[in-house]
């Protein structure tokens, strides 16, 4: 159970990453960076006299959108005619950049996110479980459902798919590639923060805890192959439950190995991802 | 060059330990010299064969390891140790050298921070072999015959005689039909291929190298601080490297050297002004400035210059 | 029309290649036969560069043999094939782009060295006398397509038509017995393509083997000794220059393909 908490909160770290690696062919790195922002965003949210739980989340949010928004423009978009490498040691300087200020700003000593939940488990039949991890996973599919609605329901999800599918045909068609490649960042690091501001209240809140959640953001992007939202969807279930299933049944100090092993093993055996149906032609 | 204007740098560093002074600053150029050798190993597979390995702490650490367990507990010579330190990290290079075969760039990327990550959590966990977070201390210091090569102007020689060797291995390889077939592996790889560079052969060579000159550096520094713990993993080490070979001039000889010795005097010379988080921040700008504007790195930003002015 | 020939250059039989959905290739059969230059023509999508693809290795055909005086080279890596002493160009251009042309030229001449770890770890004189005839050999054959005096300069900064020199170059140096030759004179002007067509018949007359794919017409007709027609992923005419021009199936086929033209 506690699998398909952390499961959720997986595929909205993956779905955000398989977006911005897939459609825009960079390698995030600062993506975990993210999710830690998220996470003290909601700390300093909560901080402020009675705020809500999903105020914070929302604040979160936001913030990383707007984070995402500002990197975008101003880092990305000039290198977009070099090559992947420069995009990555970009994305490497921004991931310590980032990690270090949230070391400066609040220090590291790890911080406990206050939440409104009762600490005493529910129990369901034969499973107990703390409420605020329902409430975590509730609020992680919500937000699963309505990246999903935002990609294919609206006109902006589909001028991504366009551009995702062939983007020199979606350029003529009159999308604007250089908004889609904001949005989609902007997007992407959002979720990612949503996941840090859902995560943080369950485990703590750390300036380095962003680094294995980016590791298994990357996990599931490849396991669920690139650009693929229900192969990402799937991915972080599935990573989700096979730790803690690793954590009952081998040890608890080896749990975040799986990730590695997942990246190491699919790229050497199915480099597409376990749920990519589509042969590469050429 | 001029003879004259080589030969006087060879002499000072030939004769450091005796004009530098505080055992401080002599720390500090050897610390330097184990960067030095590092950032050279990382830039034969980054500047050369342009593949980005963010695992090269795997290598380092590897070596540290071998060489430390090889003197303490089985009390072998340091001269024995390092040779096999550098063997087992050779072969943890060629495993990634054939994992290389398939994948490219980003993926290459990845599957070197989770092999990286994968050593690390091995360290950590294997109490009985690593002793875990703890680490192994007391790692005996390499002895030559009656003399014990503790004192640190004397470790210096040890470190300089390492930097020259790799750094020779590098002239050579990089000058020949294998460093041509190195950088022809990074521009073109089907056109290499088109005119029989085997690219197998090739990327795990450069992987084997590689990482066997990690090694060596792990073990340098196993036998100076006297002291392995899972703490050679950490990705800040790995920063560092690849900010030194990026900085200094990826794809030149000199640049790597030149990177360590400016990232390893900068963090000390700031150490009394500021604390290591504003460092760390500050190379984490500097990184993403460097990709603006200096992006080929110090050195042949120099040369450029050099050449800029005297038509 | 059966040609009895003891040495068959390359041996192409029922070649086939398909991906996903598409056939590329749908069972090609030729034979190149040695000192001469074959052109194989055909509408875009024929299939032409599939088929360059699958006999230098790059693309794993899905049925058919291939033979090199009589060695099977189907499954080989394109080294390998190099090795054997084929070598091929690329449709685009395709050099080694921040290096001089001397020094693209020097990667071509990889196989002719043989260097290897522990030589150039220890050894020297054997080394350096090796360096230098490679040296030598270089500039021999940036002479050769007439580049001499750009032999310092860095290949991705000179303008297309000598960038497909440098491409010529580079696959030279690599000595091929067989040189394959994608689309030659694609994007060059009347005089370069010219020029590219007397270098191609010198380099016939120096006993290599020449197989091209080429769109312009006059140059196809102007050099071959031999013209294949490809359509659709099938050989739908082989022979000298002169008939394959009056060949009823060849004028159908890109009257007919008009439309989807370059």
């Amino acid at each position: 159970m506690n699998g398909l908490v952390l499961g959720g909160t997986y595929a909205l770290l993956g779905i955000g990453l398989t977006l911005i690696f897939g459609l825009m062919n960079v390698v995030n790195f600062a993506h975990g960076e993210f999710y830690t922002l998220g996470a003290y965003a909601a700390f300093a949210t909560l901080g402020l006299a009675g705020a809500h739980f999903v105020a914070a989340v929302l604040a979160a949010i936001a913030c990383g959108v707007a984070l995402g928004a500002v990197c975008e423009l101003t880092l990305l978009r000039p290198l977009r005619a070099e090559s992947i490498d420069t995009t990555m040691l970009v994305m490497i300087g921004v991931w310590i950049t980032m990690q270090n200020g949230e070391l400066l700003l609040w220090g590291g000593v790890a911080k406990s996110i206050p939440h409104p939940f009762p600490t005493a488990p529910l129990v369901l039949g034969p499973v107990s479980i703390a409420p605020l991890r329902v409430f975590v996973l509730a609020l992680a599919a919500g937000l699963i459902v309505a990246s999903y609605l935002l990609i294919h329901k609206t006109q902006l999800g589909m001028a991504m798919r366009a551009t995702f599918q062939d983007r020199d045909t979606a350029a003529l068609m009159g999308v604007r590639i250089g908004r889609i490649h904001t949005a989609t960042f902007a997007f992407g690091s959002g979720l990612a923060a949503a996941a840090g501001a859902l995560l943080g209240p369950v485990f703590l809140a750390y300036p380095s805890m962003g680094d294995l959640a980016a590791l298994k953001a990357f996990s599931v992007v490849i396991l669920g192959g690139l650009g693929n939202l229900p192969g990402a969807t799937l991915g972080g279930l599935l990573l989700g439950v096979a730790e803690e299933l690793g954590a009952g049944y081998v040890s608890s100090g080896y749990r975040d190995a799986v990730g590695f092993v997942i990246i190491i093993l699919v790229l050497l055996l199915r480099p597409a991802g376990l749920f990519s149906k589509q042969e590469r032609i050429g | 060059m001029t003879r004259a204007g080589r030969f006087v740098p060879v002499l000072l560093a030939l004769t450091l330990p005796l004009w530098l002074g505080s055992p401080y600053f002599l720390h500090v150029v050897i610390m330097a010299g184990i960067f030095g050798i590092l950032a050279l190993s990382l830039n034969l597979l980054l500047g050369y064969t342009g593949q980005l390995s963010l695992g090269h702490a795997a290598f380092f650490g590897i070596g540290a390891y071998t060489s430390a367990l090889l003197t303490l507990r089985l009390e072998w010579s340091f001269w024995l140790a390092l040779p096999c330190a550098v063997a087992a990290s050779g072969l943890a290079g060629w495993l990634i050298g054939r994992l290389a075969l398939k994948l490219r760039g980003a993926y290459f990327v990845l599957v070197t921070i989770s092999f990286a990550g994968v050593i690390a959590l091995v360290s950590v966990n294997w109490m009985d072999v690593t002793n875990g977070p703890l680490g192994l201390p007391g790692v005996p210091a390499p002895a030559l015959g009656p003399w014990s090569l503790r004192a640190k102007s004397v470790y210096y020689y040890l470190v300089l005689v390492a930097v020259l060797i790799a750094y020779l291995v590098c002239r050579r390889l990089v000058a020949s039909r294998i460093g041509r077939a190195f950088v022809a592996l990074r521009e073109n790889e089907a056109l290499a291929e088109s005119v029989g560079v085997d690219v197998t052969h090739y990327l795990v060579l450069a992987a084997v190298v590689s990482a066997a000159m990690a090694g060596m550096a792990g073990s340098l520094y196993a036998h100076y601080t006297r002291f392995v713990s899972p703490e050679v993993f950490l990705f800040s080490y790995t920063v560092t490297m690849v900010i030194m070979v990026v900085a200094g001039g990826k794809g030149t000889l000199a640049g790597p050297l030149v990177g360590a010795l400016i990232f390893t005097a900068l963090p000390e010379a700031l150490r009394a002004v500021t604390s290591w988080q504003w460092q760390m921040l500050a190379y984490g700008v500097l990184l993403v400035l460097l990709v603006f504007f200096l992006p080929r790195g110090i050195v042949p930003a120099l040369a450029a210059w050099r050449a800029w002015k005297a038509p | 029309m059966a040609r009895v020939e003891s040495a068959l250059t390359l041996s192409v039989r029922d070649l086939a290649v398909r991906f996903g959905g598409v056939t590329a290739l749908a069972g090609v059969s030729f034979d190149v036969h040695p000192g001469t230059i074959t052109s194989v023509i055909g509408p875009n999508g024929a299939g032409k560069t599939t088929a360059f693809n699958a006999i230098t290795g790059y693309l794993r055909p899905t049925r058919g043999r291939i033979e090199y005086v009589g060695v099977p080279l189907t499954g080989l890596r394109p080294s390998a094939i190099a090795a054997r002493g084929i070598v091929r160009t690329f449709q685009r251009t395709s050099v080694f782009p921040s290096l001089s042309v001397a020094d693209n030229v020097m990667i071509g001449l990889h196989l002719r060295g043989s260097a290897g770890v522990l030589d150039v770890l220890l050894g020297r004189r054997r080394r350096a006398a090796e360096e230098s005839r490679l040296a030598h050999d270089a500039d021999g054959i940036i002479e050769f397509v007439g580049l001499g005096h750009r032999r310092g300069e860095v290949a991705s900064e000179l303008p297309y038509g000598e960038q497909r020199l440098v491409e010529l170059a580079v696959a030279l140096a690599a000595r091929p017995r067989l040189l394959l030759l994608d689309e030659p004179g694609a994007g060059m002007t009347t005089a370069e393509k010219a020029a590219v067509g007397r270098l191609i018949r010198r380099i016939r007359d120096q006993s290599t083997t020449v197989l091209l794919v080429e769109h312009d017409m006059r140059m196809v007709m102007g050099i071959s000794d031999t013209v294949i027609v490809m359509n659709h992923g099938r050989v739908i005419a082989e022979g000298a220059p002169a008939s394959i021009q009056a060949h009823p199936d060849v004028i159908r086929a890109y009257l007919g393909s008009a439309g989807d033209r370059d």
